[in-house]
């Protein structure tokens, strides 16, 4: 059993947990995931590594409760104890040689963004961070990209928090002023991460996403995970998100092909989501 | 007293009731079969049976006590060479092992020694109460990686020499593929934690929730103080066709449909994990597991399972047991018949269509059998023009697995096979002083007694060199 030692709500859906589990905090690096259960019979979920502290043995995790797990997750307190907790799993981000790079976050992308930029701001890199969130409401960790960012530009949906526009409109700015990057890491929503593909594939600024298929073990057995890139050759090639990645080439992901499996069981995650709903609301009663 | 000529048959649930439910499929043998059964044993002076065990069992001897009713000491005697007679005697492919050596055989049928075995084991775990008996420790510690069958009969070894041993499960259950492969139709998961609650007793550590190579690697194992380390990883990554269409919504993996369903429990009503039920289904492959994810289609709800291979049923490789009771279950074989792509939905009208990439059928090319190839194995060649399509929902592609790469990758100077398998001696031992290795990593895609006699082979080699030392 791994103990939650701390629960905190960072907007009306997403919450972070800090939880117990030494072995993983003692090797955790920025971009890595881990695979949860919430209780015995319960469903394997990934969830990328938000923070870890290799002294206390915690490892930080930021989610967003949108599905059966996501909920019962979210039901259990500090003190709670979950089922399993396993990692770190994948490959981390790669930070060798980079010292300008530019994270772009959406929504609850950010909670795995954010790592990342803190990760090369306290190597030394000059970090500019661009996150994007629907509305004010939604928005998380706003002081931490503060302290890890030299720049920061912050995009909302409907211009409630900020500049009202999507992520990609300053980082094409900035790239049709000639500015380059080393990297340019894409942490988000699928589509987001293909419109910021797009963009920088006009100006040929290398591109990282880092990948969120549907896993179940999530250590290189089941093959759920997989998806589609295009090597320089154009020749297409299975990978396999948990030990290949997360974090792909953007240019040579099937971005489209991620979407359509991502949806796979939509219909079954929302009838689980109001069931578990009932559920929740009559032990409430 | 004249010979039985044929095997007493194994007691089953009716097909067309067990299509459609995950109870196992055989029942076993009752004491008074099981009696008969051991008198056809010729007892013979040169026993070939024993020599097609891939642990050595002493058959015959078990054979003897079943026929005076000492079931116990056949347990006992089987118990002595195998950590896992209850596996074993139902998964085990008697008939290229033990069985196809029997005299008995040579004009008959031969002994149903697996059918024995299983009745042994059932015997006692049905009847004893094991007590915990544990050996004087020796003092030395073992580490093994993976929780497959390789690895409980490495640590089991060990265990009973008096090793205190440790074996590191990436998942959250122990039994490898013993619970994420093999349905419960075939192997109940009662047995398999049967067996685990019984090293536990030995004194064996199970720690789920590890990856070595990730949350651990095996140089940190040495430092933590492992003398040696059995690594029995298993076979990995599943793989693919390379075909148009495999990524779309309802192609599963093998590895992945059979984890779903059983070490997930998608089968079950209200699971958090989903699986597809219901509707056409096409499994592409011909091995044991293809047909485990064929009959597991069915019991899920399929109206129509379809099992798509490229050669003849004589090169078919799955157990002959597993195809004829997949045949007496309804699934439709489909042979020299090759997938040249999955076809999906679209509405082009649509692009939100939820049914959009939603697979519609499996477009496959008729094959005949051409010159053979190095292995003699007749090689398939395509038919021009003898494209068809058949309708289904789901495709399941079960055409082997590769190695995960993550323990090569993490262990230096760990030599593998251009199939990324591990190369070992005939000890077991790698090319890294200490570490060995055994079962699918080793060899890719085998069986689970296969496995289970790399285990021993290693835990003999791991006890003479920690000894030596």
């Amino acid at each position: 059993m791994y103990r939650i030692l701390e629960k905190r709500q960072l907007n009306p859906t997403v919450t972070f947990m800090s939880i117990d589990a030494p072995l993983v905090a003692r090797k955790a690096l920025p971009g890595q995931f881990i695979i949860l259960r919430v209780s015995e019979d319960g469903e394997r979920i990934p969830l990328t590594v938000a923070g870890y502290d290799r002294e206390k043995g915690s490892v930080d995790i930021i989610f967003q409760v949108v599905g059966a797990t996501t909920m019962k997750l979210n039901a259990k307190q500090k003190g709670d104890a979950i089922c399993d907790f396993v990692g770190p799993l994948g490959k981390p981000t790669e930070t060798e040689g980079i010292k300008k790079a530019c994270i772009v976050g959406g929504g609850v992308g950010c909670a795995i963004a954010y790592p990342v930029a803190k990760g090369l701001h306290d190597l030394g890199c000059e970090v500019t961070t661009i996150a994007g969130f629907r509305n004010k409401d939604l928005v998380i960790l706003e002081k931490e990209f503060e302290e890890a960012s030299d720049r920061f530009f912050r995009m909302s949906d409907d211009g409630t928090w900020e500049e009202k526009g999507v992520v990609t409109a300053p980082l094409k700015e900035m790239l049709e002023k000639g500015e380059r990057f080393d990297t340019v890491i894409a942490i988000g929503p699928l589509v987001m991460m293909k419109f910021v593909t797009l963009e920088t594939a006009k100006f040929g600024q290398k591109t990282t996403v880092s990948m969120n298929p549907i896993m179940i073990d999530g250590t290189g057995m089941c093959g759920c995970c997989r998806l589609t890139v295009t090597d320089a050759d154009g020749n297409k090639h299975t990978k396999f998100a948990c030990v290949d990645g997360p974090d792909f080439d953007a240019f040579t992901v099937d971005f489209d092909e991620a979407m359509m499996r991502n949806a796979m069981y939509s219909d079954f995650e929302r009838r689980a989501r109001e069931e578990e709903c009932n559920l929740l609301k009559a032990e409430v009663k | 007293m004249p010979v039985i000529p044929h095997k007493h048959p194994m007691p089953s649930q009716d097909p067309a009731v067990r299509a459609h439910n995950f109870n196992e499929v055989a029942t076993g043998y009752t004491a008074e079969i099981a009696v008969e059964e051991a008198k056809r044993c010729l007892n013979c002076k040169n026993k070939p049976c024993v020599a097609g065990c891939p642990v050595g069992i002493d058959i015959p001897a078990f054979i003897a006590k079943i026929k005076e009713g000492d079931f116990e000491g056949a347990y006992d005697v089987i118990s002595a060479f195998s950590s896992l007679p209850a596996v074993c005697g139902r998964v085990c492919p008697q008939e290229t092992q033990c069985e196809s050596k029997c005299t008995l055989g040579i004009k008959f049928e031969p002994v149903g020694i697996g059918r024995l075995e299983r009745f042994a084991a059932d015997t006692h775990n049905a009847n004893v109460c094991d007590s915990a008996v544990r050996p004087a420790p020796n003092g030395h510690k073992v580490a093994v990686v993976g929780s497959g069958p390789s690895g409980l009969t490495c640590a089991g070894d060990l265990a009973r020499k008096g090793y205190k041993v440790t074996v590191f499960e990436a998942l959250h259950t122990a039994g490898g593929v013993l619970v994420y492969g093999i349905p419960e139709f075939r192997l109940p998961k009662t047995i398999v934690a049967r067996e685990v609650e019984g090293l536990k007793r030995l004194g064996v550590d199970i720690e789920t929730n590890v990856v070595v190579g990730r949350t651990l690697t095996v140089d940190e194992l040495f430092a933590d103080g492992y003398e040696a380390v059995f690594i029995g990883s298993g076979a990995g990554l599943p793989n693919f066709m390379g075909i148009p269409g495999e990524s779309l919504k309802g192609v599963y993996s093998a590895n992945e449909f059979l984890t779903r369903s059983n070490l997930m429990k998608a089968y079950r009503d209200h699971s958090d994990t989903p699986i597809m039920k219901g509707g056409k289904v096409a499994v592409v492959g011909g091995g044991n597991v293809a047909m485990d994810a064929a009959r597991t289609a069915l019991r899920l709800g399929a109206e129509k399972v379809y099992i798509v291979y490229r050669r003849s049923m004589t090169e078919l490789p799955a157990r002959r047991e597993e195809v004829e009771h997949a045949e007496e279950e309804g699934i439709d074989f489909r042979l020299l018949c090759n997938p040249v792509e999955v076809l999906g939905y679209h509405n082009p009208d649509d692009r939100r269509d939820p049914k959009n990439g939603c697979v519609t059928g499996i477009k496959c090319i008729k094959m005949e059998l051409g010159e053979p190839d190095e292995r003699g194995r007749r090689r398939p060649v395509p038919v021009a023009g003898s494209e068809f399509v058949l309708d289904v929902d789901t495709v399941v592609i079960s055409i082997g697995t590769s190695p995960n790469p993550l323990i090569k990758s993490t262990v230096k100077g760990l030599e593998v096979n251009k199939h990324g398998g591990i190369i070992v001696n005939e000890d077991g031992l790698t090319s890294r002083e200490g570490i060995y290795a055994g079962g699918d990593a080793v060899t890719g895609a085998s069986t689970v007694i296969s496995a289970m006699g790399a285990g021993k082979v290693a835990a003999k080699a791991i006890d003479e060199y920690i000894r030596k030392a």
